[in-house]
């Protein structure tokens, strides 16, 4: 068996702490893990989720500008940022599994532990409307 | 393989008598299959290693699991160092901005240490441990980064059939009283998956715990949970706190056993002690 990287692991330990929503993929993009803050937005428990390829979850959540427009998975900040190993950020709605479209700001930064590899992304994301 | 236990102590080492029975010296262990030896961590427990007698060999390997005090402490007071004939090898985590050599020599130069680590006689190289296993002689050396403040690993070692697994100062879950339940997300799983032998920390009761999360060290509690998720077949409780004494630590470990049906052979580390896989 092949475990998660030990940042990656960290990472997920500092979600589980944190009232701030965080999402977690690895080095492909695959969906790892979302905190409870971020299930509150997103509509779902992650145990109902559970692990989703990039194609899934870059739609599933039907990311949009004001007008509607769907916003091209490439476009999301966290999908950058697993391309460049680049941080990214960017303001957009999305459409809960709840069916309630949310306006939020998504600031994504690569996972590179000390091994130097990319291990992965992590985004912390903000409803906007929401004051924590 | 042989394990010979060294130094079992974390944080400083202890002459208190009432440390006795576990020991004193902070860690280091010793690997030893024939005429074929690794040293674990240069604690002040490497300071008990009869260099004499039983290094011929001219090359000597030391690897190094962090450079917290503990862990190396011994080093400059270890004979070979200070052989010109000896050939000794270095290993630790990279990781960081700072090479393993510079970061090294801030502690082996002055005003910490009177010699500069490059007047230091042997033949010294310092190797960064590789992110792949490695051999060194009859050794297979997988080394991971682990749950510890600072770059730090934790050592699979493969001699023949046999693995063991040394991971001396390690916070698997923090501020938690479970592992988290996918084996995936748990620090240090594969190094101590199906292992022979474990050595693991296990400073503090799961009450001290609650008062020391994020300090880099884990509860008795989760290092036999952490044995039991990765089927360890022996676990050895290692990097005993300075502040118990071993009346304190016989009874935190028979108080934990009153609760906790154990599956495989438990025990607390002693200095001095041998054990055989």
């Amino acid at each position: 068996m092949s475990g998660q990287q030990i940042e990656i692991i960290l990472a997920r330990q500092l979600a589980d702490c944190l009232s701030v929503p965080v999402f977690i993929v690895g080095p492909e993009g695959t969906l790892l893990f979302y905190n409870e803050p971020a299930e509150q937005i997103l509509g779902k428990r992650f145990e109902d989720t559970g692990e989703m390829l990039v194609g899934e979850w870059g739609e599933i959540w039907y990311p949009h500008d004001e007008d509607g427009n769907a916003i091209p998975r490439e476009e999301l900040p966290l999908v950058k940022t697993i391309y460049s190993h680049e941080p990214g950020h960017k303001t957009f709605w999305i459409k809960s599994l709840a069916g309630k479209s949310i306006k939020i700001s998504v600031t994504s930064i690569p996972v590179i532990g000390r091994s130097k590899q990319f291990s992965g992304a992590m985004a912390i994301f903000w409803d906007n409307d929401l004051k924590v | 393989m042989r394990i010979k236990l060294h130094g079992t102590r974390g944080a400083y080492p202890t002459s208190s008598k009432e440390n006795q029975k576990f020991g004193g010296n902070t860690a280091c262990i010793e690997i030893i299959d024939g005429d074929e030896r690794l040293i674990l961590d240069a604690g002040t427990g490497i300071l008990t290693i009869d260099f004499d007698t039983y290094y011929k060999a001219d090359r000597i390997d030391i690897l190094l699991t962090h450079l917290h005090m503990d862990h190396i402490q011994g080093l400059g007071f270890c004979k070979p160092l200070f052989n010109p004939e000896k050939e000794v090898h270095i290993w630790g985590p990279g990781g960081s901005p700072n090479s393993l050599k510079s970061r090294l020599n801030r502690f082996l130069s002055p005003p910490l240490f009177p010699v500069m680590l490059r007047d230091i006689p042997c033949k010294l190289v310092v190797h960064e441990l590789p992110n792949t296993p490695f051999a060194l002689g009859k050794f297979l050396i997988n080394a991971e980064f682990i749950s510890h403040p600072g770059p730090t690993v934790g050592f699979r070692i493969q001699c023949g059939s046999k693995t063991i697994t040394y991971i001396p100062d390690h916070e698997p879950v923090i501020c938690k009283s479970h592992l988290y339940p996918e084996d995936e997300w748990i620090s240090g799983f594969d190094l101590a998956n199906d292992t022979d032998l474990l050595i693991h920390d296990s400073q503090y009761s799961s009450e001290e715990y609650e008062k020391k999360g994020g300090w880099g060290h884990c509860s008795l509690d989760i290092a036999v949970e952490l044995s039991e998720r990765t089927n360890t077949k022996r676990l050895v409780l290692f990097h005993h706190d300075p502040t118990h004494t071993d009346t304190h630590r016989i009874e935190m470990f028979e108080e934990f056993k009153k609760t906790h049906k154990l599956n495989i052979p438990i025990e607390l580390a002693v200095q001095g002690t041998e054990i055989e896989v």
